[in-house]
């Protein structure tokens, strides 16, 4: 043990701060997070609040919107993850159909950048847009001779805003993955089926599509474990109380009954129970990808 | 000859044509905010500025950069930006030096690696880490901005991987030439790893500029919010008024053109390191995928 220590302390040391930080920060809220079967009060601390067990958890399945809650974030996180697979894969496989560098290269610079700006930013920008009173998208819909559309304002419009403003953020950053795969691709495989009279589309249909099938049910599989994230940063930066009943998520919920509304152990009983389903949705999908990235490799 | 059927031919023109439409949709909003911002205000009022500036004019910056509110939290933003960006890249570095090191020259290094994956599965989530921060005394703080977010454990699994492309034979010897293990770290992996450094460097200072609701929550006086968090406090405020919650409608409209100003400096240093990124994350992306 002490020439265990002898040989390796430089190695525990430059880990010191790290595992500090990690200890306070990850790993105190998460036992602190015992507040969940309590009820909670700051002056009392976790030692004098009394327990309640799993009172908090069960209010949620009765609590008027809660199931509305639930339902909202698993539509929204469900076509999000949809869209956010199938856009990218599209958008890959006709970006690599262009042949001209400088033209990639062109629409590579433009529709990456979304992705590195905040849901502040775009959410500002999309209010802005969206407006009613002359946002530039309705004033273009206006020249159709379409109505003005109230897109942050109506329940059923917030949902698909928030869906499609995720694609717009996320598609060109999400197709990089798919992207590399393709230039991966062994270039013989399709010469040897152009000699064998394949048009491109054949050639993308039957060479392009089934090798990038590995990646894309691994990246299908590893979203799995997301789909209670419906988009915290993006609500909460464009929601309003006009479309609760549509674009309140288990995220923006904890936050506003938790901390607003000071219902400590109630906001932490929900958030929980979002990290459990979340853990376990992770550790399946995680194994599963597993077993297909090993079909993949070998 | 490749590809020479006129089907193809047709197929590359509208392929050409559908994705220079789609690089348009992604930056033309940010344009269009760029071009109310200079324009002047009754243009902005009357709805006329599309992508380019009418009746131009720089009265918005000048207001924004004269709001003593604004300066003080792009003040805010920038040294949580410097001091978390040095703060995690420091510690990540340390960490992704021992636990680069192969399982027999540091046997117990994948109980370490377990300690920290486990964090990115399992959170105790948003309320308990806000009673903590209070219990630490840390509210209206730096730290509380800083520290909690300091050890991104995909960034330190991205740069152990960097480390271990590092040939065994640099560091031997070094090793020979009698450096000790930080030592090595400072002469040997730091100076070969530069590139990464910088890259991980730049995404943890875009994650760090984009940061708002860390603001929001720890911050109990909006004097402190860093400027991300004021943006969010003007922008939710107006998309209050704009679908009527609030009846300060006439009054944020006018203001349109500095809102838009302020936005757009907000993006603006994103904009101005956007081709340093755009350099790396491709590898950085590939290389994370495959390696983890």
């Amino acid at each position: 043990m002490a020439a265990y220590w002898r040989k390796t302390w430089p190695f525990h040391v430059l880990l010191l701060p790290a595992l500090v930080l990690v200890f306070l920060f990850q790993y105190v809220p998460l036992f602190g997070a015992v507040i969940a079967f309590q009820d909670y009060e700051p002056w009392l601390g976790i030692k004098g609040s009394p327990w309640v067990g799993f009172e908090h958890f069960r209010y949620l399945f009765t609590y008027p919107d809660g199931k509305q809650i639930i339902w909202n974030t698993l539509i929204i996180a469900g076509f999000k993850l949809i869209a956010n697979l199938i856009v990218p894969i599209v958008f890959a496989l006709l970006l690599n159909e262009v042949r001209k560098m400088f033209f990639k290269r062109f629409v590579q610079t433009f529709v990456y950048l979304p992705h590195f700006l905040s849901w502040v930013i775009l959410g500002g920008i999309l209010i802005d847009i969206l407006s009613t009173e002359g946002g530039i998208i309705n004033r273009l819909l206006n020249s159709f001779g379409i109505q003005s559309v109230f897109f942050l304002g109506d329940g059923r419009w917030f949902r698909f805003t928030v869906i499609l403003s995720d694609v717009w953020k996320e598609f060109g950053f999400s197709a990089i993955i798919f992207l590399a795969t393709l230039v991966g691709i062994n270039p013989a495989l399709y010469e040897a089926a152009e000699i064998d009279g394949a048009t491109r589309w054949q050639q993308v249909k039957l060479i392009s599509v089934p090798l990038m099938m590995p990646i894309v049910i691994v990246v299908a599989t590893l979203s799995l474990g997301r789909i209670l994230d419906a988009g915290f940063d993006q609500i909460l930066n464009i929601y309003n109380p006009l479309v609760y009943s549509h674009g309140d998520i288990i995220d923006t919920f904890v936050y506003r009954e938790g901390l607003n509304n000071g219902q400590f152990s109630f906001g932490t009983a929900v958030g929980l129970f979002k990290s459990a389903i979340g853990f376990i949705l992770i550790v399946i999908s995680y194994r599963m990808a597993f077993k297909l990235a090993n079909y993949r490799i070998f | 000859m490749r590809y020479r059927s006129r089907g193809y031919t047709v197929f590359t023109i509208s392929n050409t044509i559908f994705l220079s439409l789609l690089s348009l949709i992604c930056i033309l909003p940010l344009l269009h905010v760029f071009a109310l911002s200079f324009s002047s205000r009754a243009a902005a009022t009357a709805n006329i500025v599309n992508f380019w500036p009418i009746g131009f004019t720089t009265d918005a910056y000048v207001k924004t950069l004269s709001n003593v509110m604004f300066l003080q939290s792009l003040w805010t933003g920038v040294e949580r930006t410097v001091l978390g960006t040095v703060l995690s890249m420091v510690v990540i570095t340390m960490a992704a030096y021992s636990l680069s090191k192969s399982i027999y020259k540091f046997p117990g290094r994948q109980i370490y690696i377990w300690v920290f994956v486990f964090t990115m599965l399992f959170s105790g989530g948003l309320i308990p880490s806000y009673v903590l921060i209070s219990k630490l005394k840390m509210i209206d703080t730096l730290w509380a901005l800083v520290l909690p977010s300091a050890v991104s454990v995909w960034n330190m699994i991205l740069m152990l991987n960097f480390f271990r492309t590092i040939p065994q034979e640099l560091e031997e010897a070094a090793y020979i030439d009698g450096a000790g293990h930080l030592r090595v770290l400072w002469s040997v992996y730091l100076p070969v790893s530069m590139p990464s450094i910088a890259t991980l460097s730049l995404f943890t200072m875009v994650f760090h500029w984009n940061s708002w609701f860390d603001g929001m929550i720890y911050m109990s006086n909006p004097d402190g919010y860093p400027l991300a968090t004021y943006l969010h406090s003007m922008i939710v405020s107006d998309n209050l008024s704009r679908v009527g919650v609030t009846l300060e409608s006439v009054a944020n409209f006018s203001n349109r053109t500095v809102k838009s100003a302020q936005i757009f400096i907000g993006a603006l240093p994103i904009l101005l390191v956007y081709p340093f990124l755009q350099k790396y994350f491709v590898k950085g992306i590939v290389l994370g995928s495959v390696k983890s």
